[in-house]
């Protein structure tokens, strides 16, 4: 890190239908945002499954975005909706786990609103800026020595207990 | 999966000329790819989907053996298509392809080099870490059934219908109201010409009414569609117009009948500005010549009690139907044509006109039918006081160009307020005629010479938004009329001009139920709620689902000629892939493996199409693929992972996470 800010590294999943094309709207009208995102792309918001979202983080993701099209709006008439439901359980269990709620951000982007690609990823950006790394995969590294420390400890203990027997 | 060929993957980074280029270190980008796993070529180009780029990859899939091809360019929605075809080419399956967006997600929306470039990286680390586990998918082909819907019928959507019945193809025309015509039947004369209207457009209204191609139904709706391209299943609803359409001849005969001996009813055709019977037809030339009885105000339906003199008129033609009810068609065809036009602005949205407030404002379309020689004055201007007007003053973009309505420019305002500033002048030369305006924008053919015309006839013309209509006098000269404020940006100063009238150049809006309608043809609409092109410049007509197409002022503000010329463009579409019979569909569709599916049923709810079905004999889940439009919701929902959506497959994505977390 040194004395460079630190930079969020946010993965997206976008829907192709709204949000992807919003995206894309977005850069052919040359609106200029935060370079913190990397888009996934899948046909609908019903796609993403929480696993996707589980795994980003886990993998070294401070954030993730999700992206699909209005309610009402959906290509696939309801897909949206599905991903609220998920969203919301979601929500929950992050909570429970110690993440930070601003991490994780559904929104509803239609393929016309180019500038809330924009908004929304700068926004989301400094969010996570101020609210610094989540950095699972040093969290996990650390609980995985510390569980090697302890079985350490058991089989030590379990040999001096062998050979006082 | 042991007998599967090593991986040997094709990297590409286009420059895009700069577009790619000047944000993005392009060579760092190949080099980068070279060194990740499987890649066998790493390439920067120019210009990826020119026909050297493509071959480029053609021959290294033959000289490399290549596998997998990924391409870092612009949008997949632009470009995925000609290099899938650049694969094909090369001999192989066309979804061993993948894409990379570098342009409209990264060089085109970031300002910082170095920042984009390693962006940059794990986009493409991404797509590297996914094409190993693409897998080869025969395209599914449908076949497309050859008739085609166009709902509205103004000019535009009689325009794609004769086009299309003139190619050999049936037609269903729908229009909502009880005859078709649109706005354009509403005008007097059409500008720069000056012809007149219904000459060229009443001509075209009774070739739809004839055509052996085109089924006509006016006074109905589309309430509902099914189905995907080339098999939509549509429900229209046809509305009771208490006549029966096959056994009316259309001699009126009924109306000069009626219990209610003179008109006494706001004429909506009119404007409100005429009256009109319970039992009417809207206009003379009106499409189909068929009259229709308003339930709001007819004696016999409302009370029940009525001499029913316009039943005596039909006579023996027993046309009149008082129990008439709501009837539905249903129909299969391949491609839709959306062409349900605009709506004016409501002027009354300005108070500081005086629309409503003021009897001599009105609006532009008022005027024109007040034009008009079979409209409610004959053809004579006059005030709601009967008067004749010395003065006319035209106010410009109301409901245009206006933060506080709506920010876009109805295209037509400054056109059309000249051609009634003309016309007025034409009918009485010495009425005096001012066009207040922001911008005269005159472009197209013959316009600007119309421009000329109007200031050689003496309208004159002043530059600057009008703060107010105002009775108030403060002159003589005032009293007793409307005056218009406004600063006149030429002189430099506030003047304040008396009209006896004064006309409001009205804009254009989406219609009221634009959205309800957008969303029965799964479109999109823009900001402003006009619907959305696929592309604004290469796909003017095209919508985001394929076999529904749009024309005219559905989709943004024009003139007829605009209107026409994108009506014709539609019905060429939809010829396009009639004419090919079939359409390839993209397999992104979802399949269950039946061992590992434990029968728990989750999925069946989940699915808006039914593709899903449970299957009693084996306690499995089955996929109906041609039902299934490939959205992947079962998938991510399917507890036991038994679900496997083509080219979005769980792999596929878990790599593209890891892939593009991977890059510091």
């Amino acid at each position: 890190m040194n004395n460079e800010p630190f930079e969020p590294r946010i993965v997206a999943f976008f829907c192709n239908w709204c949000t992807y094309t919003a995206a894309d709207l977005a850069g052919v009208s040359r609106l200029k945002y935060a370079p913190n995102t990397r888009v996934i792309r899948v046909m609908c918001s019903g796609r993403i499954d929480p696993q996707f979202i589980l795994t980003a983080l886990a993998k070294g993701a401070d954030g993730v975005l999700i992206g699909g099209c209005h309610p009402n709006d959906c290509h696939y008439a309801e897909g949206n909706y599905k991903m609220l439901r998920r969203f919301q359980l979601l929500k929950r269990l992050l909570q429970d786990f110690g993440v930070e709620e601003s991490r994780v951000r559904l929104e509803w982007i239609s393929a016309a609103e180019g500038d809330k690609v924009k908004s929304v990823i700068n926004e989301m950006t400094e969010q996570l800026r101020a609210l610094g790394p989540l950095g699972m995969p040093a969290k996990f590294a650390a609980w995985d020595q510390e569980v090697e420390e302890l079985q350490h400890q058991v089989d030590e203990a379990s040999e001096t207990e062998a050979a006082h027997a | 999966m042991k007998d599967e060929p090593e991986i040997r993957i094709g990297f590409y980074v286009c420059h895009c000329g700069t577009n790619i280029a000047a944000m993005i270190d392009c060579q760092a980008v190949a080099r980068y790819a070279a060194q990740l796993p499987f890649v066998a070529v790493s390439r920067d180009y120019k210009y990826m989907c020119s026909d050297p780029g493509q071959e480029l990859i053609q021959r290294d899939i033959k000289e490399h053996a290549l596998n997998r091809i990924v391409v870092a360019s612009c949008s997949p929605l632009l470009h995925e298509h000609t290099f899938r075809n650049a694969t094909e080419k090369g001999g192989l399956n066309p979804y061993f392809f993948h894409m990379v967006n570098l342009r409209e997600h990264n060089s085109w929306v970031h300002s910082d080099g170095s920042k984009a470039t390693a962006k940059a990286f794990a986009q493409i680390r991404a797509a590297i870490a996914r094409v190993p586990h693409h897998k080869a998918l025969e395209v599914l082909q449908v076949p497309i059934h050859p008739d085609v819907l166009v709902v509205g019928g103004g000019i535009a959507g009689i325009h794609a219908a004769l086009t299309l019945a003139n190619a050999g193809k049936k037609v269903y025309l729908v229009e909502r109201e009880p005859t078709i015509g649109g706005h354009m039947a509403k005008f007097d004369k059409t500008f720069p010409t000056l012809d007149c209207a219904a000459c060229i457009l009443t001509p075209k209204m009774s070739q739809v009414k004839s055509h052996p191609k085109i089924t006509l139904w006016s006074f109905s709706e589309v309430v509902k569609l099914d189905g995907y391209v080339g098999n939509y299943q549509i429900t229209v609803k046809h509305k009771p117009r208490y006549v029966n359409e096959d056994l009316c001849v259309g001699c009126l005969e009924c109306i000069p009948a009626c219990v209610f001996k003179t008109p006494k009813f706001p004429d909506e055709f009119n404007q409100n500005l005429g009256k009109r019977k319970p039992v009417y037809i809207p206009f003379p030339q009106a499409t189909p010549q068929v009259v229709l009885i308003d339930p709001e105000v007819c004696l016999n339906l409302k009370t029940g009690k009525c001499k029913q003199t316009c039943v005596e008129a039909c006579g023996d033609r027993q046309a009149i139907d008082f129990d008439q009810r709501e009837t539905f068609d249903d129909i299969k065809v391949g491609n839709v044509i959306v062409a349900t036009g605009f709506k004016t602005f409501d002027a009354h949205r300005i108070p500081q006109y005086g629309y409503g407030a003021f009897p001599n404002v009105f609006t532009s379309l008022e005027v024109e039918r007040m034009i008009n020689t079979s409209g409610p004055t004959s053809g004579a201007i006059v005030g709601r006081d009967g008067k004749h007007p010395d003065t006319v003053g035209f106010i410009l973009c109301v409901g245009s160009r206006d933060e506080k309505t709506n920010k876009w420019c109805s295209r037509t305002c400054c056109m059309h307020s000249m051609k009634l500033a003309q016309l007025i002048k034409e009918h009485c030369p010495r009425t005096e005629v001012y066009i207040f305006y922001m911008d005269i924008r005159a472009p197209g053919k013959g316009a600007e010479e119309f421009y000329d015309k109007s200031l050689r006839m003496g309208i004159r013309f002043i530059r600057g938004r009008v703060a107010e209509v105002t009775d108030w006098a403060v002159t003589p000269e005032e009293e007793g009329r409307l005056v218009v404020r406004c600063e006149d940006t030429m002189a430099g100063f506030v003047r304040r001009i008396p009209f006896d009238m004064i006309v409001l150049a009205i804009g254009k809006e989406p219609q009221a139920d634009a959205q309800d309608v957008r969303r029965l043809f799964n479109m999109s609409c823009g900001t402003e709620g006009f619907f959305l092109e696929r592309h604004p410049k290469l796909a003017p007509v095209s919508t985001f689902t394929d076999g529904i197409f749009i024309a005219g002022a559905c989709q943004g503000p024009k003139d007829i000629p605009d209107t026409v010329a994108q009506a014709g463009a539609a019905a060429a579409e939809a010829m396009v892939l009639i004419d090919q019979g079939h359409i390839e569909i993209e397999p992104n569709t979802a399949h269950i493996s039946e061992v590992d599916c434990s029968g728990c049923k989750s999925c069946l709810p989940l699915c808006p199409y039914t593709a899903i079905a449970f299957i009693e004999t084996t306690k499995k889940a089955s996929i109906n693929a041609a039902l299934c439009k490939g959205c992947g919701t079962c998938v991510a929902a399917c507890p036991s992972g038994s679900i496997t959506q083509n080219l979005f497959e769980d792999d596929e994505i878990f790599s593209e996470i890891a892939g593009v977390l991977a890059y510091e």
